[in-house]
């Protein structure tokens, strides 16, 4: 394994020390406008994102809910394609971006642009990791090892309804983080997050030292406070996706980046339910 | 037939593989869903109780075996090749996919799910699967493309008078893979209390083996009435090809036999030039769609595309990850049927036979007569007439320009 500790690891070591949960937003690239990524992800920072998921666009997003599904739909609208996505990353590291920039996409796109060529690039522009959702560990070997030998994070889910076999094959896998679903069900937001929250995250919690980020739901300050002691990282993006739709394109970065603040109040100690939304 | 479910062959391996085909490319939600079904079907298969089951209801539910007729007229309207016609038409609800609906649903009872959901192109699986669900009294909820609702009507009203919801689908390219992903997403989300009945032999491990071995009665049938009616194996078999579950289920019979020639018509649609039609494994390039890797139509940057073929059971841009492996390995050989070609076959079968076939079987019989022409008539081509084409009556007529 090269390159460790990573960019991830550094982020989620710095947040355990000084006892703080992370924020990481997702916005599917080339959406709501081809280029709004470059304008948005920098706000999604300044409202204090830890990381930044960035969604490659799928014409048949299958764990997907509406929200995301139209992101996608309308990205590919804008002509968005893995290279766009590989060159828009290194355009937002020579805007002096330094979070993790972590992608998130389907299988097909990434094996067609050939997994080891879209890895190498990965480097090159400065990606940390990757997210594919529809790759479970037994499918993952090739991307696996082009990830592990280049030093980039290949990031596994886990879901409510993983047995322990799962939990431990994906932990013999996992590096930076796992990626925690918080329900059976696809992305999209929530009025209130499942009872049983804390039993899976303590199950998880029970096969691996690595740091848990949960998304799938997460769209309130008070879904926030619930959570924050169980991770140390939530996961948004259909929500941000809805409230940047409902806004105008100049009005854009300015939302994504209150929306962030909005949430993290959730985190404080004192966060009272319900303010702004 | 000494069971009622024969494994066709050793594959897939225990990864669910084709040679490099099939896997299970899931979310990770439904990886323990997954190994409950095939556990349970592997339970199931070797239990002589549920073979007994399936092979009553097959016979008393669905009206099996269904007959092997031999197609005198067309035979010698073609003027080469003798034409037998596998009557899967004739079988409960015109269609093929009633053996399949009655082996899963079974299935679902036995696992204790009391909820089923189905993806539909044509309806007829999905008719068949809301017929089973009556029968066996279990809930059912079909996810059926806003296109293919509007072309498929007839359909959506006998799923409804069998009690079954159908959920349209506006996603996409409103039909069949859109459907797919709707049924996917519902089962991610009530996983726990739900049977996902798979009408092909795509999408994910178990399906693909679970299906053909409920569909590969059609092939050992039809292997006994070949044999039977003409002391021989016969010299070509041909199916049509969407997902590919009827084809599967004949070609089953005959796959170890070397001599029988193996060929799946695909559709062209309004020709593959024209890049509208559904032709995946004749234009299509290998990739990963719907948890498996197969054969896909798809663009430069791994973007599926929207299928075409006036036949809306074969209007899937995808394959069942067997029929890759059969094609690369070459053991069966793939053609591609336009629509024009498909709509000719459908007028001379009802002329000819008396019989008016689904739009999707008429490109297999497109296909045979090709084949039959070029061949002598001491030759045999067994055709599946996989279903019966009453649901395609709107669709036939606007194609003819008449209206009804």
């Amino acid at each position: 394994m090269t390159g460790r500790p990573t960019r991830i690891d550094e982020t989620f070591a710095r947040l355990r020390a000084g006892r703080e949960l992370g924020f990481i937003p997702y916005l599917t690239i080339g959406y709501p406008d081809r280029e709004s990524a470059l304008k948005l992800v920098p706000a999604l920072v300044r409202g204090g994102a830890c990381a930044v998921e960035l969604g490659i666009p799928f014409s048949d997003p299958l764990a997907d809910g509406a929200t995301i599904q139209r992101a996608s739909q309308v990205a590919l609208q804008n002509g968005v394609t893995v290279q766009y996505c590989l060159e828009t990353a290194a355009r937002l590291r020579e805007q002096g971006i330094d979070v993790p920039l972590i992608f998130m996409g389907y299988f097909n796109p990434l094996l067609q642009y050939g997994l080891e060529r879209f890895v190498c690039t990965c480097v090159e522009v400065g990606v940390d990791g990757v997210i594919v959702p529809d790759l479970p560990p037994n499918e993952s070997d090739e991307l696996y090892t082009l990830c592990r030998e280049s030093g980039r994070d290949l990031i596994f889910m886990v879901a409510p309804t993983s047995t322990d076999r799962h939990l431990h094959e994906v932990a013999a896998r996992a590096s930076g983080f796992i990626y925690c679903v918080s329900l059976t069900g696809v992305t999209g937001a929530r009025h209130r997050l499942p009872e049983e929250l804390p039993v899976f995250l303590q199950r998880v919690r029970a096969v691996t030292e690595l740091p848990l980020a949960l998304g799938f739901g997460i769209s309130r300050p008070e879904h926030v406070a619930e959570v924050r002691d169980l991770v140390d990282a939530v996961v948004v993006g259909s929500a941000l996706l809805d409230r940047l739709s409902s806004v105008s394109l100049a009005e854009q970065a300015s939302t994504a980046e209150e929306f962030i603040r909005w949430l993290r109040s959730g985190a404080e100690a004192s966060a009272t339910a319900g303010e702004g939304s | 037939m000494t069971t009622a479910i024969q494994r066709a062959r050793s594959l897939p391996d225990e990864r669910g593989r084709f040679g490099e085909f099939g896997g299970i490319y899931a979310p990770v939600t439904l990886l323990p869903a997954i190994e409950e079904l095939i556990a349970a079907y592997e339970d199931a298969r070797r239990d002589a109780s549920f073979q007994v089951e399936f092979k009553r209801l097959l016979r008393e539910f669905v009206g099996r075996p269904t007959p092997l007729y031999y197609a005198a007229s067309l035979t010698e309207k073609v003027g080469g090749a003798r034409i037998f016609l596998k009557r899967e038409d004739l079988a409960h609800t015109g269609a093929h996919k009633i053996n399949n609906a009655v082996g899963q649903g079974l299935l679902a009872k036995r696992m204790g799910k009391p909820r089923v959901i189905a993806e539909t192109g044509a309806g007829q699986h999905g008719v068949a699967t809301a017929t089973v669900c009556a029968m066996l009294g279990l809930e059912c909820v079909v996810y059926m493309g806003e296109l293919d609702v509007q072309r498929q009507s007839l359909n959506v009203f006998r799923m409804k008078l069998l009690g079954a919801e159908v959920r349209p689908v506006r996603s996409g390219s409103r039909t069949l893979k859109d459907a797919m992903n709707e049924a996917i997403r519902d089962w991610v989300t009530n996983v726990r209390t739900t049977y996902y009945l798979v009408g092909s032999v795509a999408g994910m491990h178990p399906y693909p083996m679970m299906v053909r071995d409920f569909q590969a009665v059609i092939g050992h049938e039809t292997r006994e009435q070949i044999v039977a009616a003409t002391g021989r194996l016969p010299d070509a078999v041909v199916a049509c090809v969407g997902g590919g579950s009827n084809a599967i289920g004949i070609f089953s019979g005959f796959l170890e036999d070397e001599t029988v020639e193996l060929h799946g018509a695909e559709a062209a649609g309004e020709g593959l030039e024209t890049g509208r039609h559904a032709a995946s494994l004749t234009a299509g390039r290998v990739g990963v769609l719907h948890g498996s890797r197969s054969f896909v139509l798809q663009d430069e940057d791994g973007q599926i595309l929207e299928a075409h073929s006036i036949a809306a059971g074969l209007d899937y841009p995808g394959v069942g990850p067997e029929h890759a492996y059969l094609k690369t390995t070459g053991r069966a050989q793939y053609h591609a049927i336009t629509d024009a070609e498909a709509l000719e076959a459908f007028q001379l079968l009802c002329r000819t036979e008396g019989i008016i076939p689904a739009l999707e079987s008429a490109h297999a019989i497109a296909l045979a007569v090709r084949l039959a022409r070029q061949r002598p008539r001491d030759q045999i081509i067994v055709v599946n007439l996989s279903g019966r084409g009453d649901k395609d009556m709107h669709t036939v007529a606007s194609a003819l320009g008449v209206t009804l």
